[in-house]
């Protein structure tokens, strides 16, 4: 006695009209070799093109579900019920399903090798990866090894948001970019680079500030982004417009030993919004030009980016979402710890409040800071007044470290975390200036100073970097 | 191959699109074939079972098929389609839906802008699977049988 075959009904006409068919076979793998050689053109509705059976079609043995049992090896016998049964599944597309499938070039063929020999990539991932379109935010620290991954990788098109010109304080992190391409726009510099790496792919660039009047109808356009800005603002406006566009945003942040990663999106898991429901004060979290970070870091993160990026668009593994992936240089530690969507969160919850982008510069608080007119003064006007008036006191606010690496003669270094306590140093009748790097924290001294009741306070404009420009240019500038 | 579907088949299916917008709708189409014709007479709506990302994405498990087809014999008729819908999107396959795609099926898209109903079309695969092609739709009234 034969098994007996089921056969579905959009492909009863393939085997001339039939519901069942009777076949004498010891497995399943051997029912489908016979039904296939007697009825070809079944063939290609049933196996894919390198032999595998179709995601869709789905084979059971009796009740069972070959998956469960032996897959084709599962053993039937004479009385059995071998059904071919069809999932129907569909849908807009997604990470580059909608374009034609595009076709690789014997060059990229050879290219990708190590690509099309795994097993989860192969030949029909690499034509995903190809017809894929990636927005990178950001081409500086994080976007620099994840930009040269994914065009080493082959992802067809890739976007770039950046409007910096490429500073000589870059080169330690942001690999794109080399010493010849400083003092020209990023993006120039980023678009020779990968076109050398790979000369198949496009890049898109967005010289630009990505803001609430633009963003929407940049990142319409692509399939995945990969956010790797700097600053607050920024990153609530990116997550929004991922949200209302229903795109995963592949998140990596950085501050100086330590890094974050994750993938968000809400019609899959958590967005940064049910993380981090408000931003911190402005000022509050330094940036990296503030607080510094160790060059190698964004290259962990940013290619954590990549690869996540990567697996989205091959749909492969298990991404990023719902998991928030910490990494610790120092102790060279990756944690994990879990995230869960915030049935109340503003933008992805049971009831969104925000259904447009809004202003996130005031999101963040920016703008809203106090006035310091009158309370700043220039590297210049501090030479020739100190020169009239030897009696003003210049106070660096830096850390003795940075003190190390330049200072300005004839300053006072009392580090802005001790200033509260060493107040009963200072002359209250005296002049005073704060200094510090960059002019953000000698702000926050002067501060903690106007507040403890002295009045002859100003705070050096631009810090050492302006004095180091105008002033005394035997200083080395950091 | 016509499809022939019975305008209260046609505002249901719209109606399903829009009920469940933003998600995906999908359901089986059960009739039966008559020379060059596919006359619909039954709708199984189901259950998007993508409950990962049903905005973009339906998915009508075997199990289900299965319970939808058996329904639809027990009035002595086959599945001759499937409907689905495309939030924001216009009803023309995307490359996910062919290389999903049953060959012989009429695959029924309506497209649901701004949780209005739009256009509907219904495209068949191509027996060498490269391609979705556009089948006419007739509109006539015949047999209903709701359940």
């Amino acid at each position: 006695m034969a098994v007996t075959v089921l056969i579905p009904t959009p492909l009863r006409s393939f085997v001339g009209g039939r519901d069942a068919l009777q076949v004498e076979a010891g497995s399943v793998g051997e029912v489908l070799e016979r039904l296939t050689g007697e009825h070809a053109t079944l063939k290609p509705h049933l196996f894919a093109d390198d032999g595998r059976l179709r995601s869709f079609v789905n084979v059971y043995v009796n009740d069972r579900d070959i998956r469960q049992l032996a897959q084709r090896e599962t053993p039937v016998k004479a009385g059995d019920t071998v059904s071919i049964i069809p999932s129907i599944a569909g849908g807009t597309a997604t990470v580059g399903a909608q374009r034609a499938a595009p076709v690789l070039s014997h060059e990229e063929i050879l290219r990708y090798s190590r690509h099309l020999i795994l097993p989860d990539v192969g030949l029909e991932g690499q034509k995903k990866l190809k017809a894929a379109r990636v927005l990178l935010v950001g081409a500086g620290g994080l976007g620099s090894p994840a930009a040269l991954y994914l065009a080493a990788a082959g992802v067809g098109t890739i976007g770039l948001v950046d409007f910096d010109v490429v500073d000589k304080t870059n080169l330690q992190r942001q690999i794109l970019h080399g010493t010849s391409a400083v003092g020209t726009p990023k993006l120039e510099s980023a678009a020779a680079r990968l076109h050398d790496l790979n000369p198949n792919v496009h890049v898109e660039p967005f010289e630009t500030r990505l803001t609430s009047e633009n963003a929407l109808d940049i990142i319409r356009e692509f399939d995945v982004v990969a956010d790797g800005t700097d600053n607050f603002p920024t990153r609530y406006l990116v997550n929004d417009a991922c949200v209302l566009l229903d795109k995963p945003n592949v998140y990596g942040s950085i501050f100086r030993f330590e890094g974050q990663a994750s993938v968000f999106h809400a019609t899959r898991g958590p967005c940064y919004r049910c993380l981090y429901a408000e931003p911190p004060p402005p000022g509050l979290v330094p940036s990296c030009a503030e607080g510094g970070v160790l060059g190698v870091l964004p290259g962990i993160i940013g290619s954590i980016q990549a690869m996540e990026t990567i697996k989205l668009i091959l749909g492969a593994g298990d991404p990023l979402i719902g998991r928030l992936v910490l990494f610790d240089a120092l102790k060279l530690q990756f944690r994990e710890l879990r995230l869960e969507k915030d049935p109340d969160c503003p933008v992805c919850g049971l009831h969104p409040t925000i259904t447009a982008l809004i202003d996130y510069e005031a999101f963040c608080g920016i703008g809203a800071e106090p006035s310091y007119e009158g309370a700043e003064i220039t590297a210049e006007q501090l030479r020739d007044e100190w020169q009239r008036n030897p009696t003003l006191v210049v106070i660096d606010v830096r850390d003795p470290h940075e003190y190390a690496i330049a200072h300005i003669d004839g300053a006072q270094l009392i580090p802005l975390s001790e200033l509260p306590d060493r107040l009963g140093e200072l002359d209250g009748h005296r002049e005073i200036v704060t200094h510090c790097h960059h002019g953000s924290r000698s702000l926050k001294a002067l501060e903690i100073l106007k507040a403890a009741g002295f009045s002859k306070v100003r705070s050096l404009r631009g810090g050492i970097d302006a004095w180091a420009v105008n002033v005394d240019r035997s200083l080395p500038r950091y | 191959m016509t499809l022939v579907l019975d305008p209260r088949h046609v505002s249901a299916i719209r109606q399903h699109g829009e009920a469940d917008y933003p998600a995906e709708v999908c359901g089986l189409i059960g009739g039966s074939i008559e020379g060059l014709q596919k006359v619909a007479v039954q709708l199984v709506p189901l259950v998007n079972q993508r409950t990962d990302s049903p905005r973009n994405r339906y998915l009508i498990d075997p199990e289900s098929f299965r319970r939808g087809e058996e329904r639809l014999e027990r009035d002595g008729l086959d599945v001759i389609g499937v409907y689905h819908s495309h939030p924001d999107h216009p009803p023309v396959p995307s490359a996910f839906d062919r290389e999903h795609a049953w060959p012989r099926l009429s695959y029924v898209i309506v497209g649901v802008e701004r949780g209005r109903a739009v256009d509907m079309k219904s495209w068949v695969l191509a027996d060498d699977r490269g391609t979705f092609e556009e089948e006419e739709i007739a509109r006539e009234e015949g047999k209903v049988v709701w359940r």
